[in-house]
């Protein structure tokens, strides 16, 4: 059926006047109209459309550019500030270093003088204190001999013996020498 | 079974057909604005449209339409400067011109009842003759007799300069004629294909239900083959420009 359809279809194709792309009579007329519209086309790409085409891409390509550049430059100059205040901090911290370091040293300084003059201070009124308890004590034994002597010579009156002022005081100084 | 089929619908030679628009004789020469003329100035002009509003604002950030035309700028400059090299660019706007005047005359032919004005011999062969023409020209002005150096490459053993010389020679003048004949044939045979298997489809209703089934399959072979002239039409003005960078690599460097 298709072959017959095709052979019908060449058939007609024979009938037909000629194969119009060989025919001549409309060459030179293709001729003709092609090459001015070649012509047209040709001169309006390359006097308009294309000088402006890549007129728009070199314009981009420079502003891309400009503003990598741009950007590159901005980077810079953040990175310059970022230094400079790290400097800025390391020197700060220095200094509050160096302060708190002196207010130590002043402190300590301050403490030991007051330290000393405490110790000072003590050491007197110990010295004070110790001479004090010296003579009471002096006073004290003097005292309690005194007693002793008394309390002898009380005792050795109720045994009914008499013993004179001199040996009681000999006798009690030897007893608390002993000790 | 002729009578069912009306001879114009099935004809896939009548869509080639010349006829007169305007009558025009210049000199007792036939130069009459015809169906071809008028189809390649709406191809020109749409092609001149296109890039014009494309081009016109120059924005930074393109339009989409912009960005088509600045698309189809970096495709064939890139084209000429794979295949002819930094020098090549001095032909690009012509490559450029060649290019897009072949690819619309293709894309408009692919329109329905238009007409499509590269099936035409007379046109691609002026077309061919006119890239020839620029290589052979712009070879002997860049490189004055060196140019001849295109036919005897050097670096061959001398015994094979007879073998290759000759065969350099019918390779080079056979340039012009497979380059008009490539984008002759393929749209021409395209074009019947596609008409053969539309009328297909047509005469097959026609001709009684039983063949339904069959002009259906007649109908998506049509289809098919739409897809493929398509892409035939874009790539056969890519062939036909990317070789004319070729032959222009030739005239630019002869001793390759």
């Amino acid at each position: 059926m298709l072959i017959a359809l095709l052979a019908e279809s060449a058939a007609h194709g024979d009938a037909a006047p000629a194969f119009p792309p060989f025919e001549t009579w409309h060459m030179p007329g293709q001729l003709f109209w092609l090459a001015i519209l070649f012509t047209t086309l040709y001169l309006a790409m390359s006097r308009w459309i294309l000088p402006k085409l890549s007129d728009t891409l070199e314009k981009r390509s420079d502003r891309i550019a400009s503003d990598l550049d741009q950007a590159a430059r901005l980077n810079d100059q953040a990175t310059e500030a970022q230094q400079a205040l790290e400097l800025r901090i390391a020197q700060a911290r220095n200094k509050a270093r160096e302060t708190s370091e002196k207010a130590h040293q002043k402190m300590e300084a301050e403490m030991a003088a007051e330290t000393a003059r405490v110790d000072a201070e003590i050491g007197k009124k110990l010295e004070a204190a110790d001479a004090r308890i010296d003579t009471l004590r002096a006073t004290a034994m003097k005292n309690v001999e005194q007693i002793a002597i008394d309390t002898t010579a009380a005792m050795t009156a109720r045994f009914g013996l008499k013993s004179s002022a001199a040996d009681l005081k000999s006798a009690v100084s030897a007893a608390m020498g002993k000790k | 079974m002729t009578f069912l089929m009306p001879s114009v619908a099935i004809d896939p030679i009548h869509q080639f057909q010349v006829s007169k628009w305007l009558n025009l004789n210049i000199g007792g020469v036939d130069l009459s604005f015809t169906n071809a003329s008028g189809f390649m100035l709406m191809g020109v002009v749409f092609t001149i449209a296109f890039f014009g509003i494309a081009a016109s604002k120059g924005l930074l950030v393109p339009s989409r339409l912009q960005s088509l035309a600045e698309i189809g700028y970096g495709f064939v400059a890139d084209m000429v400067r794979g295949a002819a090299g930094e020098e090549g660019l001095k032909f690009f706007p012509f490559v450029f011109t060649l290019f897009f005047f072949i690819f619309f005359a293709n894309m408009i032919g692919m329109v329905p009842y238009a007409f499509t004005t590269t099936s035409h011999v007379i046109v691609t062969a002026a077309l061919a003759l006119l890239v020839i023409s620029i290589v052979i020209g712009y070879g002997f002005y860049k490189n004055g007799l060196k140019f001849f150096k295109l036919f005897a490459p050097s670096g061959a053993p001398f015994l094979i300069y007879f073998l290759l010389v000759p065969i350099e020679v019918i390779s080079f003048f056979a340039r012009p004629l497979t380059l008009a004949l490539r984008l002759f044939a393929n749209m021409l045979a395209g074009h019947i294909m596609l008409k053969l298997f539309a009328g297909f489809a047509v005469a097959l209703i026609g001709a009684g239900v039983a063949y339904i089934p069959v002009a259906i399959l007649a109908f998506s072979m049509g289809v098919a083959l739409n897809a493929l002239e398509f892409l035939v039409a874009g790539l056969q003005a890519y062939v036909f420009a990317i070789l004319t960078c070729v032959y222009l690599n030739d005239a630019l460097h002869p001793s390759h």
